[in-house]
């Protein structure tokens, strides 16, 4: 149907003459639509106009300042660099510097890595597996061989995978192999973001490798006893502690005792299994983000740093496995159990387990099928 | 009377300022709406097609499709019935704190997801106030599709009443009293005169609702227990996909939940146009 709309007089008015001779139609059904829309080349010097001002008001970005490190962590190392910035920050100024700022940000390894690929700014970063750091250099942002610039594989500690459990251990959990008895719940995030989970998942295989057992089948039985896939290994934590969700949490050895410490020994176990991993969460620094010779050396600083006797001390207070005890508390040295330890290189290294097992398709992808 | 007006197809407006205002609004909408789309779309195309379906067609992600997709319309439902309800309580009724409850009414807007979800999470899991009282009559609410369900009606349940209250504040008491008189029961005025007043609105609460509720990951992650095929939602496998540096895949799964919710808005709008049509010219 076609009206008049009241606006046709002032179009008229205007004079100006008709590019389509059934512009009608579209008059008609949208006329406010029509009418209003201005030449192209008058929009488009408009368009910039406004691009101009969108971007004035956003405001050209501030100039990095020299001084200032920003380290990326993983998940459970709050508690850790928190004491370990208060330690190097009076040790650096001692040492006739400015004051640094100190800046840390955590979250699980792999979303960690994939911020500062990205382009977050990170002057450091300290990630729960070394394949995380691999894939920034893969980027170029630092050199392939950063594992070999620090001692130990660029770990300044290592730490393992235990089990916390109920105070009384009341289902009776010894070893992974009780961990998949019928009434057991288990709580352990994904693996496939979370860096600790990789371990537990590979603690747990190492065990069946071990005791004669298909491997595979383990993992899949385990994983059938996972009420609760968490991202990461703090949300593990609380849904194990605070939501009182499970039997055993899959924790970080760190993570277990900070748990402990926080809600009385009266609470939670810690189990230790006879067989575990050796998880070196390695440091590096990010050359592509160092913006000059002052910041460069605060970055090198902080990283030996961790290797002195006095960081050391406060490793193994914070309940990380370091190397040096010259200066550690004995007490701190001591809680530390003795267990048989598998490191990555008995998987065959990062690369072919992240390809094998938690890949797209991988062996992780397999044991999740349709019930 | 009936002519056909000869108009340009493009022409000056009468009223001044369109030219800049446009701009600026479409450098806006580029720069935060159709950018990103845009490129979602790039990576989707660079990978290729074929790739994209192969990502998408695995059980698990149509699960976990069909898991965020009917939950979340279930919410979206959910939230039309009790939306309008409350938007009707809110502009009818007057009671004691009437203008707090009215206030709390947006606060799963101001609050950060994260928030609600823990908070959610505490008081439905197992040990938690209302999940131990689920729990004795034997059942579970965190950690199970209920919980995500609730977390979706939490963040979806003001959309609802703020676009229904409006209409609501508008309608006048006459028209009801009006079909009173000529002898209408009080359901038969709610069904033939107040509900197609609302329709509308309520269809735009919905929509709102539904599409906020199929891409929410903040609140649910927390209450959901992420199981394969049991509780794992979308937005969660893109998470995934992204962590395992695989790109591609995440903007296939990204690429496929955009369509449907683009096929589902169309629905919605189509269903919006025929009540609106039935009601004359609302």
């Amino acid at each position: 149907m076609l009206t008049t709309p009241p606006i046709a007089a002032t179009i008229t008015a205007q004079g100006t003459r008709p590019h389509r001779p059934n512009a009608a139609c579209t008059l008609t059904l949208t006329p406010l639509h029509s009418v209003t829309r201005p030449p192209l080349p008058r929009l488009f010097r408009s368009a910039i106009a406004g691009l101009a001002l969108a971007f004035a008001l956003t405001g050209a970005p501030l100039h990095a300042q020299a001084e200032t490190l920003l380290n990326v962590s993983y998940d459970p190392t709050r508690e850790l660099y928190e004491d370990i910035d208060k330690a190097f920050a009076d040790w650096w100024t001692a040492q006739g510097n400015p004051a640094p700022s100190l800046q840390a940000s955590h979250g699980g390894s792999g979303s960690q890595a994939r911020a500062v690929i990205e382009g977050l700014d990170a002057q450091v970063v300290t990630l729960a597996l070394s394949a995380d750091i691999d894939k920034i250099a893969q980027t170029g942002k630092l050199a392939a061989d950063w594992q070999n610039k620090l001692p130990h594989n660029s770990s300044p500690y290592t730490s393992t995978i235990v089990f916390l459990v109920r105070h009384g251990n009341p289902k009776g959990i010894k070893d992974w192999g009780d961990l998949v008895q019928d009434g057991v719940e288990v709580v352990t995030p994904n693996p496939k973001t979370s860096g600790g989970a990789r371990w537990n998942y590979l603690a747990a295989w190492a065990w069946a490798e071990k005791n004669g057992k298909d491997p595979k089948e383990f993992v899949k039985a385990l994983y059938g006893h996972v009420p609760v896939l968490d991202k990461g290994a703090r949300d593990s934590t609380t849904t194990f502690t605070q939501r009182e969700i499970g039997d055993v949490l899959l924790a970080w050895e760190n993570e277990a005792f900070l748990a402990q410490k926080e809600l009385g020994a009266d609470k939670l176990d810690i189990v230790v299994p006879s067989i575990s991993v050796l998880a070196e969460p390695p440091v590096a620094v990010v050359d592509a983000n160092i913006h000059n010779e002052d910041q460069k050396k605060l970055a090198e600083a902080y990283l030996n740093f961790l290797y002195t006797p006095e960081a050391q001390a406060i490793i193994f207070k914070d309940f990380y496995r370091g190397w040096d005890t010259s200066k550690a508390d004995p007490t701190d040295v001591a809680r530390f159990p003795k267990l048989e330890l598998v490191d990555i290189a008995h998987f065959g290294g990062w690369d072919k387990v992240q390809k094998d097992h938690f890949a797209d398709g991988g062996v992780f992808d397999q044991i999740y099928t349709v019930k | 009377m009936r002519a056909v007006v000869k108009a340009p197809y493009l022409q000056r407006s009468p009223m001044p300022g369109f030219g800049l205002s446009a701009g600026i609004t479409l450098t806006m909408l580029s720069l935060v709406v159709l950018l990103p789309i845009a490129a979602l779309l790039v990576k989707g195309a660079v990978a290729g097609p074929l790739a994209l379906i192969a990502t998408v067609n695995t059980p698990r992600t149509w699960a976990a499709l069909f898991l965020s997709f009917r939950l979340a319309l279930f919410a979206a439902l959910f939230n039309l019935v009790f939306g309008v309800l409350l938007a009707w309580v809110l502009v009818r009724y007057r009671f004691p704190f009437r203008k707090l409850l009215d206030a709390a009414v947006d606060l799963p807007f101001a609050l950060p997801t994260a928030v609600a979800g823990i908070a959610l999470t505490a008081l439905y899991a197992p040990n938690g106030p209302f999940g131990s009282i689920a729990k004795e009559m034997g059942f579970k609410i965190a950690y199970t599709q209920w919980g995500i369900l609730i977390a979706l009606i939490f963040v979806g349940l003001p959309f609802v009443t703020r676009t229904v209250q409006p209409v609501i504040e508008e309608i006048e008491r006459e028209v009801e009293e009006a079909s009173a008189t000529l002898g209408a029961h009080r359901a038969y005025t709610i069904r033939k005169v107040i509900l197609p007043m609302l329709a509308p609105a309520a269809l735009t609460g919905f929509a709102l609702a539904l599409a906020r509720a199929v891409g929410e990951y903040g609140s649910v992650i927390f209450i959901a227990g992420n199981i394969p095929f049991k509780s794992e939602i979308a937005p969660l496998l893109i998470v995934i996909k992204l962590e395992e540096f695989n790109d591609a895949g995440a903007a296939a799964i990204g690429i496929a939940m955009l369509i449907l919710s683009f096929g589902m808005l169309l629905v919605i709008n189509a269903v919006q146009v025929h009540s609106r049509r039935r009601m004359g010219h609302v």
